[in-house]
């Protein structure tokens, strides 16, 4: 069913996306298209929308007004747990890790919901067991793969990141909304962050939040800018970036950068 | 069974499975210790006191799968226990052909009814509006008891017969009694114990590590507290039914809201979250109410329960298995 509608049209789009909170208008219009196999990037200054814009998307905020079709299917009316098990898995700003699970427990407990044994309270630990390999794989592929018996807990800031991206690899979702992936990483983390989205992007689609422009410029296919809650240009990276639009949105940091330079 | 599954199935790093087997055995170990405690013990303290705190230790478990395990706090534990009481006194007393596990029974299904009831109403609310919710179930059910005729209104249900079990064992003496007792306090131990490391404890566990992502890996959080929460009143409604068997009544004092914060005490007390802890604040809560009531300051339990209520929540907040256990993690692992 997926592979002829995947070249149709975009895997995720939203109509008039609308999010008002008591007169303040946060997201406005906006009418977004996120192809298949595209890195897309929502940048924007601060304040612009793009975590609420997330929140309506995964409906962790009910919109209030507009549409979002994911694969053609309309999912405005979906639950948060219903759009994740279509295959449209978000992160979070801060790590949402779960702090103490141990690293493995943490992947397994994405891998255990296949099972449909989740509701079994009667049934011992042990028949996760067979999830561990899996498991280990998973952390393996993200490099995490010593840090199995950890707690989460005691994980430096940048693994439990990479941890989050080997528990949504865990349920193999055919879309990741990743929201500030590399947020309050050091050079070091981000480089790796970025090596392993690239890697696990491969034939899936990924819509990202972020402010770190080099990164963006690094990895993301498409950019959408958003500005006071609205689009406010869309393309490639280059053509974004020398839109006069985006500059003057950004010009804080611009202006401060030519200023040093 | 177990050891070769563990075997095949993980391939950590050996040490660390060592390790694991090593404490799982000491747990047994201890489990088996505890058992053997619980079996010798009617020889040396009275039974009907052991028996008082095997029901509230059960209560209290069944309350800490909730708070400890779900993160949810109920402040209206009081009705369930209540009406696992009211419901078997009431069927023992009426029906003399009935066997006391019958009556038990019943009490208990009646109790997890009114739990998956109250759940539906409460699940989605958070935090003190989930407590807020329950307490105010839990009124509305206390003026359900008052009112009622089959409860016996203010004088409560009295007299009820304890009978055979099965038919044909004679539990009207204490000794047996107990035994039984503490076979359902073992049987709902381990319940619990089963439920938190289930696969359905593992997700509970994540809910109340991080709720919204558990969400966003496709949980349907609210079923999964549902579930805790039938559990939950279903193993309060059997300490409930236990109790009125062992006392021979049910009265107003088990449906009192009271009732529902002197279990979240106990919880507290012993260790919110530990296996262990709500045996332990049981015990201790009602074994101070007994010596408290035959002193002088009879008068002042309610004061001197407060007293350290507030000493815990204050200095030792993971209670005193909770303390205990980061003791025993510091000095000798």
């Amino acid at each position: 069913m997926r592979a002829d509608e995947v070249t149709k049209g975009p895997v995720l789009e939203t109509r008039g996306l609308t999010k008002e909170f008591r007169g303040f208008t946060a997201v406005d219009n906006v009418n977004l298209q996120v192809q298949e196999g595209h890195i897309h990037a929502l940048i924007g200054p601060n304040g612009a929308g793009k975590t609420t814009v997330f929140n309506l998307l995964t409906k962790f905020l009910p919109p209030t007004r507009g549409e979002i079709l994911y694969r053609g299917q309309p999912i405005t009316s979906k639950k948060s747990n219903e759009i994740a098990q279509l295959g449209l898995v978000r992160s979070f700003q801060i790590s949402a890790v779960f702090a103490h699970m141990t690293a493995l427990e943490n992947v397994r407990v994405a891998l255990q919901r296949q099972l449909g044994t989740s509701f079994h309270f009667w049934k011992s630990e042990k028949s996760l067991d067979h999830l561990n390999d899996r498991a280990l794989a998973l952390l393996e592929e993200v490099g995490l793969r010593e840090y199995a018996d950890t707690l989460t807990v005691e994980m430096p800031y940048g693994r439990k990141r990479a941890l989050e991206v080997a528990t949504t690899l865990a349920l193999d979702p055919s879309m990741m909304l990743l929201d500030e992936p590399t947020q309050g990483m050091g050079a070091e983390d981000v480089d790796r962050i970025v090596a392993l989205i690239k890697r696990v992007s491969q034939g899936r689609t990924v819509l990202m939040v972020e402010h770190n422009l080099s990164v963006v410029s690094r990895l993301c296919d498409r950019i959408t800018v958003l500005a006071r809650g609205a689009v406010l240009a869309e393309g490639d990276y280059d053509s974004v970036s020398r839109n006069p639009l985006v500059r003057e949105a950004y010009m804080g940091s611009e202006a401060a950068e030519e200023a040093s330079a | 069974m177990a050891t070769s599954h563990t075997t095949e199935a993980v391939n950590l790093p050996s040490a660390v499975q060592e390790r694991q087997r090593r404490a799982k055995f000491r747990r047994n170990m201890f489990y088996l210790a505890l058992l053997a405690v619980g079996l010798v013990a009617p020889f040396v303290a009275y039974p009907v006191f052991l028996m008082k705190i095997l029901c509230f230790a059960l209560f209290a478990c069944a309350f800490n799968l909730l708070l400890g395990y779900a993160g949810l706090l109920s402040f209206g534990h009081a009705a369930f226990l209540a009406t696992g009481g009211y419901v078997t006194g009431y069927l023992l007393a009426s029906y003399p052909g009935l066997t006391p596990e019958l009556g038990i029974l019943a009490g208990t299904a009646m109790a997890t009814l009114l739990g998956a009831l109250f759940g539906v109403l409460s699940i989605r609310r958070q935090g003190i509006y989930f407590a807020m919710v329950t307490l105010a179930l839990a009124q509305l059910m206390f003026f359900v008891f008052v009112q009622s005729s089959f409860t016996g209104g203010e004088d409560g249900l009295h007299g009820v017969p304890r009978g055979s079990l099965f038919g044909v064992i004679d539990i009207s003496s204490n000794l047996a009694m107990y035994y039984f007792v503490f076979a359902v306090f073992v049987f709902g131990f381990a319940v619990i114990q089963r439920t938190v490391h289930s696969p359905f404890g593992q997700v509970l566990k994540a809910i109340r590590e991080n709720e919204p992502r558990a969400i966003s890996l496709g949980y349907n959080v609210d079923a999964y507290k549902l579930l805790a929460f039938v559990l939950s009143a279903a193993l309060a409604g059997l300490a409930g039914s236990t109790k009125t068997v062992v006392f021979q009544l049910a009265s107003l004092t088990d449906a009192h809201w009271h009732m529902s914060g002197e279990v979240i005490l106990m919880t507290l007390l012993g260790g919110v979250g530990t296996l262990l802890g709500p045996l332990m604040g049981a015990g201790l809560v009602v074994s101070l109410q007994h010596l408290l009531a035959q002193s002088p300051l009879g008068n002042w339990v309610s004061v001197i329960l407060g007293i350290i209520f507030v000493v815990c929540v204050l200095s030792f907040r993971s209670g005193i298995i909770g303390e205990l256990s980061k003791m025993y993690r510091k000095n000798f692992k």
